[in-house]
Order: structure tokens, then C-alpha cells, then sequence
């Protein structure tokens, strides 16, 4: 860049010694130089808690982004009155209703009793009698007629296991147990 | 022997000109024009207002302006709001109430920001100033009810409490109660922080009733919503309300009842509260909306659809604060109905979410833009933004005084070109000529502080966060901003060179702040040598800054200007760099 050029900022440097004497001691120092892990070097810290995502347990869901100290700008009495109202909404349950095609009539279930996949699909098995075949990323349910599926935000009919659990449960908004060829479409494998 | 020249008008005569001068800025300029001017000036200034606590001492400004009326103090630094300052740090107000309680007892006002507040001071100003008539506390904590009850039981002529966003310590209140029955001056009360509490409602009933003169009333969370009708009935009269929770069992006789008292409010001007917002309720205020000026929606968690429904219904809105809940097409919807307004605010309704929770993003922004004319300061926190957008925002606003954007995951490039917001940024100060207040975000290389240097001529305030590449950076903030007061960053790696050669600029500043950046303990004790009219404090909870080599980057720093040298009350994680004349360079 052409500032740079222009600009010589060590000749407007303070510095003590005599002019002229050359950054010896800072090297010395570099050499000394402890890195203390609490350093606050923004880079350092973005690649460590990237590699501690990387260590986490593929199964569950990848842990929230490590909240950075007062980011986003926001008062703490704001965060502090939207949270009451998230917890308000916690307390409340999350029910969504669930369908199994053939069924005469629907369920409903509250998300929040639920730690994760494992639990929702063994309280949904139990509730229809049914049993979900193995899940994998690249094939889906394998194993059996039955495909769990939800209706997401947008209205879209997503396959039940893909997302976080977290994101899962914020964004489904009914269920449904999806059974014969219908469900082959889905990545169903049988 | 003196001639008196024709200038020489009595000092009575110079004395009723210069109370027609109230700025602080023409009252400082008034004060430089001669000995006399300067003399005449401080025996007449009524108000001060100090802008860092620790820029002068309480003596210094007692014994230069001995007949102040009114003082106003800031304390801790600004980014103390997002918990980057630890508890401790200052801004201690006790010591400024002890010398004004013996050296000014006419003292009527004081007014703090961001200062620790104990009930020793609270009962101290009870007791001090018989004539004592506002007490305005903005974010400032350390205190509790029962101060606040001393303020309200001793001073008779109090017209105005007002605490913005205090943390105060809530010790069973009934602070109402402590008003006495023959007190009746209350002109502004605002309560909107104090916790749960619950709040005697026929102590403010009556206290409401007999203040007749109430023109602000901003009540806290624990008011339910069939308490308002009552308490608006008896002050038809107030310009400014805040309800308390906004939620109740939908009764059409309540809903009636609330909406004949707000009908009832002729002159009512600004809304405030609305926590727990059931939209049911809503409409109750459409009796007033259309000549609502200000409008703080930002705890309403209500949805697009009813935000829209309201804002429709006030067309002459100047202020508007909302969460983000309003989403683009409700801006639109504002852009064409609130052609008057001023200010707007977005906040997050979902900060930490790793996903949009919301349809908010820089249309929403473009859309007010275009569709409000009068718009100047704006606060505005999304997820995305594009080089396009502000670009067509700053043409479209270039009487913006304060632009604040936070794009909420740092770093965040162009959505359209992935490339940084530089140009984006370098629009809105290039347009905006008149800009005050900036904040940045996204991704900024050194070029965006380039286009800042350059054109943000009347820049006041810059807060910078994850942002540039190298210290030249900040060297194009700190030489070419020339009206610039106050500089916070965070995040940035800016290291010693630009600071050490712009050491002097710093004396023409209030304060710098810098956290989690480059700039070596070496370099700080340098700049602390070097500018003895300067206190460089670190801020470090690792321990001593010379515990680790000199060329170890400090966690935090910050710089100010002052008359009063380093301070006393200093933290043992706060550390003064001195300044040593023994050490100057030749």
C-alpha cells in the first residue's frame, strides 16, 4: 500500500537508549518470552476453542460457539429480561404434536423432557409401537419401514437426526412417524 | 493607574449577559477571554459537568466554580456496560459528595453515569443539600432501596429521580413510602430498574395523585397491568409513561378500562416498559399513538404482525427503540409511516443464537433509510450486512450524527462479495459529514480506518471491535480524526508504534481504551513516562504487568487526560504507569 511507503513510523518512535541502538533487548525478551495461555490474542483464542470443538464427541451436538466476552455489545439488563422470558418459556414445555401415517389419531409431546435423539425416538417408538431402523448420515433410517420425520420453521419435511439436537428442537415444529413407501423417499433403506 | 475603556462594562452587567450562556463549550470560551471575563465567569457557572471522574479532583472544581447549582459526572469507561471492566475498578462518587456537602450546600442537582453510588453518599446527599431538587443516576450501581428511601424522606423539594439501568440492590423497597404526606413536588420519577419488588400500589396512587406537577412516571416490572388504568387516571397530566409488565387474563372490562385511561392522557408523548407483552392489550394505546414521539418497544417480545399494527398507528414517531422481532418487512412498514423519525434502535432479540431466529437483515436498514428523511442516530444490530447496502444508506442519510452497527458474529465479510466492509464503512463517513458517533463491525482491514482518518472529520466517539490488520490502522484514527474524543477497541492487533507516535493526540482526547490488543507493558510505561498530564493505567487480572517480560501484551489499557494526576482508589488489578521527568528524552 502506498501509506506504508510514505510512513516511517520508527523514525516517530519513542523509545529510551540513544538513537540509533537497534530492538536488541526486545529480542532478548522474545527469547524469555512466556506464553501464558490467558495471553488475549484474539487469534490464539479463535484456534483453541476451534480444536477443542474438534475434540468433542461426534455423536452429540457440537457445543455452542464459546461466548466471547461482551459480544455482542448488549447490557447486561437486557440479556437479563430476554432471558427470563426463554426460561418462562422453558418452564412451559415445548409441545409439538406427532403424527404416524395410519394412525386414527395424533400425540403430543414435549421436546424439553428429552436429552437428545436417543430418548425421543425410544419415547416415539414406545407411543406408536413401531421400531426406527439404525440411523447413519449417509443413508438415513436403515433397517425398517418406519422414518421418523419433522416439519421445520419454513414448512419443510426434514429427516429427524440431521441438525444439532438443540437446533432440532428450536426449529421443529410437528412430527411425524412416516411409514411404507412414502418413507423409502427419505432416505429410507429397506 | 487603570483606564477603563469602553469594553469595561460592570461585572453585574457581564455577569446577567453570560447566564444567557449555558453551553459548556461557549461558557469555557467565554472564561479565556481575559482575566476578568475568567473571574466573573467562574463566580457565575451553575453547571459542571465533568466528563471523566478522574480528570479533576472534586477540590479543583469547588474551589474554580464555587456557586455550582448542578454537577454531572461519568465514571467507568463505556465498554464497563459489556462487562470488559472488573468489579472494582472505580468511579467512586462518595468523595466528590464529601467535599461538595461542606463547600456547596445549594448544590440542587447531580447527575452520574456509570459511577459506584453507596447509600453512605445517597444518605450524605439527604443531609447535605437542603435545596437539593434531581437526582439523575444513569447505570451506576453499588446502592440500595434503602439510600434511595433517605433521598425520598429528607428532601422536600425533590422534582426529579430518575434511575436509568441502575443495579440496585432491592431490600423490600417501599421507597414510595418514605415520600412524606405533605410531599408534593415530584415531576419525574422513574423506578423502571428496581427488580421485582413489589411496589404498594395505594402509596402510589396516593403519592401520584398528589403531585400534580408529574410529568414523567416510568414504573418497574412488578406494576401488573391493572394498576395503570388507576394510576393514569390520577395523572392525566404526564407527558412520559412506563408501564410495568404488559400482561394480563383478557378481561374485556379491563380492556376497557385501560384504554379510557390512556384516551384520558391528553399530552402523553413517549411509552416506555412493556414486559410480557400480551398483544390483546396492545390496541388499549391507540388512543395516544398518534401523537407518540418516542416509543420503547425493546423488552416487547411481541412478532411482526402486531409491531406492525402499532407503528402504523403513530405517524409522528421521532424515537423508536424495538427488538428485532420487527424484522424487514416491519421496517418497511415504518419507513412509510414514521416520516419523522430520528432515531432508531434494534436490538437482538436472540444475541447468542447461532442461527437467525428472525427475518432481520440490512433491508430492514436500507428500507428506513430511504423511507425517513429526518433520520440520524441509529443503533442497529443484524446478522448480515453488504457493502451495497450502507454504501446506499449513507447516500441516503447524510445527516447522520451516530451510526451504530453490530453485525453479530465478528468478523462477518459481505454476504453478496465475501470481501470486507471497508468500503461499506468508508460511505457512511465519506456522506455523513456531520457524523459524531461510530461504531464498527464486520470485516474491516486497515483501509476502512484509512477512509475513517480521512473523512470522519467531526468523529467524536469510535468504538472498533475484531477489526484491522496492523497498527497503521490505528495510526489513520489517531492522526487524522481531528475533533475525536473518545476511542474504544477491543480485539484488534494494534500494538505500541502507533500509540508511541501519536502520543501527544492523546492529550487532545478524553480517554482511549484498548482490551485484548498488542500493545506491550514496555510501551505503556513509556507513554506513562513520557505524558505526565496522561494516567496510562493497566488492567490486568493475571497479576503484576512486571511479572511477565516488558514486550508482553497488557489485557487492558486505559488512557486519559488529566489535571489531578494518578488516582488513589486504584484496585489491586488497576496499575498507574508514572511518569518520571528524570527520564525525558533529549
Amino acid at each position: 500500500m502506498a501509506f506504508e511507503k510514505d510512513f516511517n513510523l520508527d523514525v516517530t518512535e519513542l523509545r529510551l537508549g540513544l538513537p540509533g541502538t537497534s530492538e536488541e533487548s526486545e529480542k532478548q525478551a522474545s527469547t524469555t518470552l512466556r506464553i501464558s495461555n490467558k495471553r488475549a490474542m484474539p487469534d490464539m483464542n479463535e484456534d483453541s476453542s476451534v480444536a477443542a470443538d474438534k475434540k468433542c464427541d461426534q455423536e452429540t451436538a457440537p457445543p455452542t460457539k464459546a461466548q466471547v466476552v461482551g459480544w455482542p455489545p448488549i447490557r447486561s439488563y437486557r440479556k437479563n429480561s430476554l432471558q427470563t422470558k426463554k426460561t418462562e418459556a422453558e418452564t412451559c414445555g415445548m409441545y409439538v404434536k406427532v403424527s404416524m401415517d395410519g394412525a386414527p389419531y395424533l400425540r403430543k409431546i414435549d421436546l424439553k423432557m428429552y436429552k437428545g435423539y436417543p430418548e425421543l425416538l425410544k419415547a416415539l417408538e414406545e407411543m406408536f409401537k413401531f421400531k426406527v431402523g439404525k440411523y447413519s448420515e449417509r443413508e438415513g433410517y436403515n433397517g425398517s419401514e418406519f422414518v421418523p420425520t419433522y416439519e421445520d420453521k419454513d414448512g419443510d419435511l426434514m429427516l429427524v437426526g440431521d441438525v444439532p439436537w438443540e437446533m432440532f428442537i428450536n426449529s421443529c415444529k410437528r412430527l411425524r412417524i412416516m411409514k411404507g413407501s412414502e418413507a423409502r423417499g427419505l432416505g429410507c433403506v429397506v | 493607574m487603570h483606564k477603563k475603556t469602553a469594553f469595561s462594562f460592570p461585572d453585574e452587567v457581564l455577569e446577567h449577559v453570560f447566564s444567557f450562556i449555558q453551553s459548556d463549550k461557549d461558557r469555557n470560551s467565554v472564561s479565556m477571554v481575559c482575566k476578568s471575563w475568567y473571574e466573573i465567569e467562574r463566580w457565575c457557572r451553575r453547571k459542571v459537568f465533568v466528563g471523566n471522574c478522574y480528570a479533576v479532583s472534586p477540590r479543583m472544581v469547588i474551589k474554580r466554580f464555587p456557586e455550582i447549582r448542578s454537577i454531572e459526572l461519568k465514571g467507568k469507561p463505556h465498554f464497563a456496560d459489556f462487562n470488559l471492566v472488573p468489579d472494582g475498578w472505580g468511579g467512586y462518587v462518595f468523595p466528590w459528595i464529601v467535599e461538595m456537602a461542606g463547600a456547596v450546600p445549594w448544590l440542587e442537582e447531580i447527575k452520574l453515569k456509570r459511577m459506584v453510588v453507596t447509600d453512605e453518599s445517597l444518605e450524605l446527599i439527604a443531609k447535605s443539600f437542603k435545596n437539593f431538587k434531581a437526582l439523575v443516576l444513569s447505570s451506576c450501581e453499588g446502592f440500595s432501596t434503602d439510600g434511595l428511601a433517605a433521598i425520598a424522606a429528607s428532601c422536600k423539594n425533590l422534582k426529579e429521580l430518575d434511575l436509568r439501568d441502575c443495579d440496585v440492590d432491592d431490600l423490600s423497597g417501599h421507597l414510595l413510602s418514605h415520600f412524606p404526606d405533605t410531599y408534593t413536588s415530584l415531576v419525574s420519577l422513574n423506578i423502571s430498574c428496581l427488580g421485582s419488588d413489589e411496589v404498594s400500589f395505594s402509596t402510589l396512587e396516593r403519592l401520584v395523585c398528589r403531585c400534580t406537577n408529574l410529568r414523567t412516571l416510568r414504573l418497574n416490572r412488578a406494576v401488573p397491568l391493572d394498576k395503570i388504568a388507576n394510576i393514569l387516571r390520577r395523572a392525566p397530566q404526564l407527558v412520559d409513561f412506563g408501564t410495568g409488565t404488559y400482561a394480563a387474563d383478557l378481561r374485556p372490562d379491563s380492556y376497557s378500562d385501560l384504554a379510557g385511561a390512556f384516551s384520558s392522557c391528553k399530552e402523553l408523548r413517549s411509552l416506555s416498559g412493556f414486559w410480557d407483552v400480551v398483544p390483546d392489550y396492545l390496541p388499549a394505546i391507540y388512543p395516544v399513538c398518534s401523537k407518540l414521539t418516542s416509543l420503547n418497544l425493546s423488552y416487547a417480545t411481541i412478532q411482526s404482525p402486531e409491531l406492525i399494527k402499532l407503528v402504523s398507528h403513530c405517524p409522528n414517531l421521532q424515537r423508536l427503540l424495538v427488538l428485532d422481532y420487527i424484522e424487514d418487512s416491519g421496517l418497511e412498514v415504518l419507513a412509510s409511516s414514521c416520516k419523522n423519525l430520528q432515531e432508531l434502535r434494534v436490538f437482538p432479540s436472540d444475541p447468542f443464537g447461532v442461527e437467525p431466529n428472525v427475518s432481520l437483515t440490512e433491508q430492514g436498514l436500507v428500507a428506513v433509510s430511504s423511507g425517513c428523511p429526518k433520520l440520524q442516530s441509529v443503533l442497529y444490530f443484524c446478522r448480515r450486512m453488504s457493502n451495497e447496502a450502507l454504501v446506499t444508506v449513507a447516500k441516503n442519510c447524510p445527516n447522520f450524527t451516530r451510526f451504530r452497527l453490530c453485525i453479530i458474529e465478528p468478523r462477518t465479510a459481505d454476504y453478496q462479495t465475501l470481501e470486507p466492509l471497508d468500503v461499506g464503512f468508508g460511505a457512511i463517513v465519506q456522506y455523513c459529514k456531520d457524523l459524531q458517533r461510530l461504531s464498527l463491525s464486520g470485516l474491516l482491514t486497515d483501509r476502512v480506518f484509512e477512509y475513517i482518518g480521512t473523512y470522519a472529520k467531526k468523529l467524536e466517539m469510535l468504538s472498533v471491535a475484531f477489526a484491522g490488520d496492523s497498527d497503521l490502522g490505528l495510526h489513520h484514527v489517531l492522526s487524522g480524526c481531528e475533533s475525536l474524543r473518545k476511542l474504544e477497541i477491543r480485539d484488534c492487533p494494534f500494538g505500541d508504534k502507533a500509540l508511541l507516535a501519536n502520543a501527544a493526540k492523546l492529550e487532545t482526547m478524553r480517554s482511549l481504551w484498548m482490551s485484548s490488543c498488542a500493545v506491550s507493558f514496555r510501551a505503556c510505561k513509556l507513554l506513562g513516562q513520557k505524558m505526565p498530564r496522561l494516567n496510562v493505567e493497566v488492567i490486568d487480572e493475571r497479576g503484576p504487568p512486571d511479572s511477565r517480560p516488558e514486550s508482553c501484551p497488557v489485557d487492558k489499557l486505559y488512557i486519559y487526560r488529566t489535571v489531578a494526576g494518578s488516582r488513589f482508589d486504584m484496585p489491586p488489578f488497576v496499575w498507574t504507569m508514572e511518569d518520571d521527568p528524570s527520564l525525558q528524552l533529549s
